[in-house]
């Protein structure tokens, strides 16, 4: 490979130094959006090489796991893919919930779906738009963060955080969505696909956009199947796996959506891809939505299984009748029966398949608790898909891949 | 013809014999062991046949037991046959003193990763792996912490000054 290099360092005849140029990008840098670190062997602006280091935000999660109940594992689960947190959190209640089978309600299941679909349009907006800044357009990434915002004040509304939201229990949600969490829904609707269409017009046919994306980073499918893809960027490759529906949680298998794939797997195909999940999430909120009006007199009211011993009763309740008290206590505590088992479940995270393998020998808290982590398995192909491009362009491949550092290091 | 966790149990059987045991189901995934040496030449089996074709590794991972004597670790791998949509769970067992297991880099390319996160935080030695050094832990730490003889810190304790983390 070397002798095709173009070497613009000259060197004297005999000297020792290389003609090469080593060059740290990160750990911190502002266009790798997050704590990535790469040392990249250059010739002149083509990259011979490059190794990641992961790590530096690794916050020990796993171990932290081993000594935490059920519900204080929520908050660690925020923390991973922190631009689509709602979804971790569905998925760890629902990881728990095999594990001591609880059955949820559809009403539930839809709820579930309206929210985890909309931390996907989260995720993939700023994914998308952040794809336009590394290549030079700012506009769209600043217009679209609005409706990041309409969406963080939906969250805000039903779980009363915005980044790292916390949001349900074992078996439901923490309350139930009140006319203002569905009038603020509906507002975001009916105004999100005019802006998603703006989106598109910015950059889908962008001579500029498509002159940087097309052909860079291209990954095949069997090479990416091979490095664990999954998510967005192995359906870019061409390969059509979805965990909502290979493997239906939530009754994802009562709605009719189309999982779109791409061919080529370079960052343009993962940009169209992306794009066109986000249409799709928005036909499975629409339906949703419609699905939970159509729940009348008491069973619309329903927002959580009736497992009382691992959903929190009422904070009213919890304050003045003493059954309830303990209740709560015995929950927090992570004194509940807790079958010994091992479980794995999975969900569609925003960049990929989320995992959960949780061991219980029925103490109180998990004997041991591994995250799948999509971003973590994906990344080690940064290098064969890099190496021989510009360096440019590794930088719009890297935002491409939607790496989320918090993910990555756990 | 749908792929059956029967026929898999099977066709594994047939194979090996008495080195793949323990076949379960718990929460409707096919779970079995394998002998130490063999987990590589299991996980290639699964991989070549035709009917069985399990080529995505999903998952790869450790645990700790400190209570099995001669069995304290255990490296987990979930695979997944993207075609029928069968997922499996396979479990090898190792001693603590010598926990060398065979690397499946060669098989899968994400194993890379995931077998240098296992390293880092069990110490498993999977033999022949290129590049086998420690990847999320700082690489100047000299213990496996995931390993269950490393307990968290008591919360309690209250000899530790602790003014420079403002808890004091």
């Amino acid at each position: 490979m070397t002798e095709h290099h173009q070497h613009h360092i000259k060197l004297p005849e005999g000297s020792i130094e290389k003609q090469t140029t080593t060059l740290n990008v990160g750990p911190t840098h502002p266009a790798t959006h997050g704590v990535f670190q790469n040392i990249m062997e250059l010739d002149g602006e083509q990259i011979i090489s490059t190794e990641q280091t992961v790590g530096y935000i690794h916050r020990a999660f796993e171990k932290l796991a081993e000594r935490r109940p059920l519900y204080q594992i929520t908050t660690l689960t925020d923390r991973l893919n922190y631009c689509s947190s709602p979804i971790n959190n569905m998925g760890w209640h629902l990881t728990c919930e095999k594990l001591l089978d609880v059955q949820t309600p559809k009403r539930v299941d839809y709820l579930r779906i309206i929210i985890m679909e909309l931390s996907r349009i989260s995720d993939h907006l700023i994914c998308n738009s952040i794809m336009g800044v590394d290549t030079g357009a700012y506009t769209g990434f600043m217009y679209i963060m609005q409706y990041r915002e309409l969406i963080y004040e939906i969250y805000e509304e039903i779980c009363g955080s915005r980044l790292t939201t916390n949001i349900g229990r074992i078996g439901g949600f923490e309350r139930n969505f009140t006319n203002t969490a569905f009038t603020k829904l509906e507002k975001f609707l009916k105004e999100y696909p005019a802006a998603l269409r703006e989106l598109e017009n910015l950059f889908t046919r962008n001579r500029i956009f498509m002159e940087r994306t097309i052909g860079t980073g291209a990954i095949s499918a069997a090479r990416a199947l091979n490095y664990g893809f999954t998510g967005p960027n192995l359906r870019a490759a061409g390969v059509d796996y979805d965990v909502r529906v290979h493997s239906p949680y939530s009754s994802y298998e009562d709605f009719d959506f189309k999982v779109p794939v791409g061919t080529t797997g370079d960052s343009y195909d993962r940009f169209l891809v992306r794009n066109e999940e986000m249409w799709q999430s928005l036909s499975l909120i629409n339906q949703a939505y419609q699905k939970v009006q159509e729940f009348k007199g008491a069973e619309a009211e329903v927002f959580h299984a009736d497992v009382p011993e691992y959903y929190l009763p009422k904070k009213e309740d919890v304050y003045t009748k003493m059954e309830a008290l303990i209740w709560h206590f015995k929950i927090v505590m992570g004194e509940v029966e807790m079958p010994k088992g091992e479980v794995y479940h999975s969900v569609e995270g925003g960049n990929g398949e989320l995992g959960f393998y949780l061991i219980s020998d029925g103490g109180r808290t998990p004997f041991r608790l591994h995250f799948r982590r999509p971003s973590f398995i994906y990344y080690q192909a940064y290098p064969e898909m890099v190496v021989g491009g510009m360096l440019s362009d590794a930088i719009v491949v890297m935002s491409s891949l939607n790496l989320i550092a918090g993910e990555l290091d756990a | 013809m749908a792929l059956t966790q029967e026929h898999i149990q099977l066709r594994l059987s047939e194979k090996f014999g008495d080195l793949v045991s323990n076949f379960q189901s718990p929460y409707g995934m096919l779970s079995f062991e394998a002998a130490k040496e063999q987990n590589l030449k299991v996980l290639q089996f699964l991989y070549d046949e035709a009917d069985l074709n399990f080529q995505f590794l999903t998952d790869l991972t450790a645990v700790n037991y400190p209570d099995q004597l001669g069995r304290e670790l255990a490296v987990v791998y979930h695979l997944h046959n993207l075609k029928d949509n069968v997922r499996i769970r396979l479990t090898v067992y190792t001693d603590i003193v010598s926990p060398d297991i065979f690397t499946a880099c060669k098989l899968f390319s994400s194993a890379n990763w995931m077998e240098r996160e296992t390293y880092d935080f069990f110490g498993i030695n999977f033999v022949g792996h290129e590049n086998l050094k420690r990847i999320l832990n700082v690489d100047e730490m000299d213990y496996f912490p995931l390993r269950k003889e490393y307990p968290l810190e008591d919360q309690t304790r209250i000899d530790k000054d602790d003014q420079m983390f403002g808890r004091g």
